[in-house]
């Protein structure tokens, strides 16, 4: 019998730590001989902490929410009385949320031990380096990643094999591995869930790939936000150099590759390609012009490949499976399974994979569970500051490359923000402005200044102080930075304006021209008010902020708008339900 | 900058002030491309860059300061300023912005009298917003950093994150 308890960064900010060590605790105190091991993410952010008991046949009982007050009951009635707990096990309902899913990249989330090289050998690690090593020529991998038809997952969606056969055709013997894990988008964690759960699967996918293009060093570019995942690369960078399978001679094959990390110090833009090696080289991130490529001369003006954590965990399942067993997954044209981070306003939110071509409904409402609250679905974000909203008419479009670029939003790096009623669509658009103005290295012009511009102008509009023409406006100057800007970030940056005008113009009119907010989100467009539900306890008065609430004991209470700034802590406080905000 | 700007003992008392730093600069001084991991390094160290180290790093790779300050700025994990025993790293991501990050923003800023960026005046805490921590599904979301390791807290609502700011403060 064995306890592993799940503990990627989302388990351990539920408090899977304080459970682990509240099992070892009691089992020490019953005196109990089971181990307590860890594991990553099993993509179930909304059950953590997760706790998986496997009995002596190896079998399988999961409990969720297992806060330490949780576990003396599990202790004494599962691991010492052999009788699961059912009540805090996971529900029927909850087990399809991973069971609907087709999972490679996330083949081990959750599942072995990312600290111990042992648990990932047992599953078949590196065995696919072993059989590219022993029995095939570089040329050989290239031509199964490109039946395989995988196309790089960190947005832009570039086939993998294309890549890598220019990096291999590029003379020069020293040439470069880059893995792109500064993961950026916010709301976007697979990446992080798999150098959190899974680490050998990138360094496996990663010497796979620089054998096949004959690169001579790997480096892995990391976010600074992701320490743990860092720290696990770390102990998994080791065990593979103790074992033979990083450095130099791997296998007997007379290959030598290694791998080192490189921290990340935030800065969005460094998801362009040029940008990141800039970086790499101790340089302000800023991008160059395009060509000459990364695969002609990247860092330290040497051919360079780079591609991103997804797209290299992939690799070592097509290889062992071969490439026509993942092509199987997905549509002809968007081959494979991606991952996607579904959050915001869903019922279960986590991580998710699922063949290409799903459709968006099947992905929020069967997998997802639906809208928290069960509020009515009203957009998915897409992509990130690259991407768009896709509306709820669009609910049956499949996710793959192309039916989602139709649509003005990307696939990018998958994330997916959930949005209901209450989510106002131009403050979102506002929201992701204020994002890529931050973001901007300031290089081009129109970049620079036009996002700055056209924030201006967002801004306005949810202070209520639009005027006519503003929504053209936007539009002209969000063509004209689309036009006017060297790399992808501002070529991408109006996305998440234009889809928000293409499908929601009315809500855009409305804070313009009637100087309303349909979602009751835009502070200067609404109004709290006080109805006859009021009890005259006085609580809301004793709270405001501004002493903008009147009103004697026992007596309906009066708001005055004039003083009044919609902090909304009356509405906080009322016990009545007696405040509403219009 | 050489020895040849500045004739006083200022490079020498500067070495003496950063001898922490030693080891990382021997490390990695003569290592092209590793400003960034220094400055990191440094950070580490020190809670943040200031002038002093700046001019310190200079002196020893030879990288000129405008050079090392136009990098550390452009990145937003370094600061130029102190911070407090506790950084709050606020989470202003997609997720947390639906799910009511201004709010807990506007309830820290409040509770502790301080804006994004600043320390209170008892220098127990900092704030700052950062992009996306990743933990979307536990949105919204905040990390504390300090001396004893970092606690990453989820599901916050206006009263918890009070809660925690205050259990903080205790122990401090």
């Amino acid at each position: 019998m064995r306890v592993v308890v799940g503990q990627g960064s989302c388990g351990v900010a539920t408090g899977a730590r304080k459970t682990a060590a509240e099992f070892e605790k009691q089992i020490a105190a019953k005196g109990l001989d089971i181990p307590v091991s860890v594991t990553g993410c099993v993509g179930t952010c909304y059950l953590e902490p997760i706790v998986d008991v496997y009995d002596d046949n190896d079998e399988l009982t999961r409990y969720v929410k297992v806060q330490p007050d949780k576990v003396e009951k599990i202790v004494e009635e599962h691991l010492a009385g052999g009788k699961p707990v059912v009540e805090d096990a996971i529900s029927d309902e909850d087990k399809q949320f991973v069971a609907k899913q087709q999972r490679v990249v996330l083949r081990n989330c959750g599942v072995i031990n990312p600290e111990n090289i042992e648990d990932y050998i047992a599953v078949d690690g590196y065995k696919a380096i072993e059989k590219v090593l022993k029995e095939m020529k570089p040329e050989d991998v290239i031509e199964e990643i490109k039946i395989s038809g995988l196309r790089g997952r960190g947005g832009a969606g570039f086939p993998t094999w294309f890549k890598w056969n220019a990096a291999k055709a590029s003379p020069g013997n020293e040439k470069y591995l880059v893995c792109n894990a500064d993961e950026g988008d916010p709301g976007a964690f697979m990446d992080r869930s798999v150098l959190e759960g899974d680490p050998h699967s990138l360094l496996e996918g990663m010497i796979i790939g620089g054998y096949a293009m004959g690169a001579c060093e790997g480096i892995i570019y990391c976010r600074a936000e992701y320490p743990l995942a860092i720290k696990r690369l770390e102990i998994a960078m080791e065990q593979a150099r103790e074992k033979g399978f990083l450095g130099k001679n791997i296998f007997g094959s007379g290959f030598d590759f290694d791998i080192r990390i490189k921290a990340g110090a935030g800065a969005f833009v460094c998801g362009e390609e040029t940008a990141l090696i800039a970086s790499l080289e101790g340089e302000r991130g800023m991008p160059r012009l395009k060509p000459p490529f990364p695969a002609a001369k990247g860092y330290w003006q040497k051919p360079t490949d780079i591609n991103n954590v997804e797209t290299l965990a992939n690799v070592p399942w097509i290889i062992y499976n071969g490439g026509a067993a993942f092509a199987q997954f997905g549509t002809e044209k968007s081959p494979g399974t991606k991952v996607f981070a579904l959050a915001g306003k869903i019922k279960k939110g986590g991580l998710v994979e699922v063949p290409m071509g799903m459709t968006i409904r099947e992905v929020i409402f069967d997998i997802g569970g639906g809208i928290k609250n069960d509020r009515e679905f009203k957009a998915v974000q897409m992509g990130g500051p690259s991407g768009g909203c896709v509306p709820a008419s669009l609910v049956d479009t499949p996710v793959t490359y192309e039916d989602i670029t139709k649509t003005g939003a990307i696939v990018g790096s998958g994330g997916m923000i959930v949005m209901d009623e209450d989510t106002c669509m131009v403050d979102m658009a506002r929201y992701f402005l204020n994002f890529t103005r931050d973001e901007s290295c300031g290089k081009c012009n129109y970049c620079r200044i036009g996002t700055k511009r056209m924030l201006e102008i967002l801004e306005r509009i949810t202070n209520g102080e639009g005027k006519d023409g503003d929504i053209e406006l936007l539009e002209e100057l969000a063509n004209k930075i689309k036009d006017g800007s060297m790399c992808g970030l501002g070529q991408t940056a109006p996305n998440p304006v234009l889809t928000t005008i293409r499908y929601f113009r009315n809500e855009y009119e409305d804070h313009i021209y009637k100087k309303k907010c349909t979602a009751k989100s835009c502070k200067a467009l609404i109004t709290y008010n006080i109805t006859d539900a009021c009890k005259g306890c006085t609580l809301c008065a004793r709270n405001c902020p501004v002493d903008a609430i009147t009103g004697n004991v026992k007596e309906v209470h009066v708001i005055d708008h004039d003083k009044c700034i919609k902090c909304g802590k009356c509405m906080d406080h009322c016990k009545f339900n007696a405040i509403v905000k219009e | 900058m050489s020895d040849k700007a500045c004739n006083c003992d200022c490079a020498k008392e500067r070495a003496a002030q950063f001898t922490e730093l030693a080891p990382t600069l021997e490390q990695y001084a003569k290592v092209p491309g590793s400003l960034i991991t220094i400055l990191q390094k440094t950070q580490e160290i020190y809670g943040y860059l200031s002038v002093d180290a700046i001019n310190y790093i200079s002196e020893v790779t030879g990288i000129k300061p405008a050079k090392i300050y136009g990098v550390a700025t452009f990145y937003a994990q370094f600061r130029l300023q102190p911070i407090g025993k506790n950084l709050i790293m606020l989470c202003k991501g997609t997720a947390c912005h639906v799910n009511g990050a201004d709010m807990i923003e506007e309830a820290i800023c409040e509770h502790l009298n301080i804006q994004d960026g600043e320390t209170t005046e008892d220098g127990v805490f900092t704030l700052n917003n950062v992009a996306c921590l990743g933990c979307c599904s536990l949105a919204p979301v905040m990390m504390v950093k300090s001396v004893e390791g970092d606690e990453t807290y989820g599901n916050l609502t206006k009263d918890s994150v009070k809660k925690v700011l205050d259990e903080i403060r205790e122990r401090a």
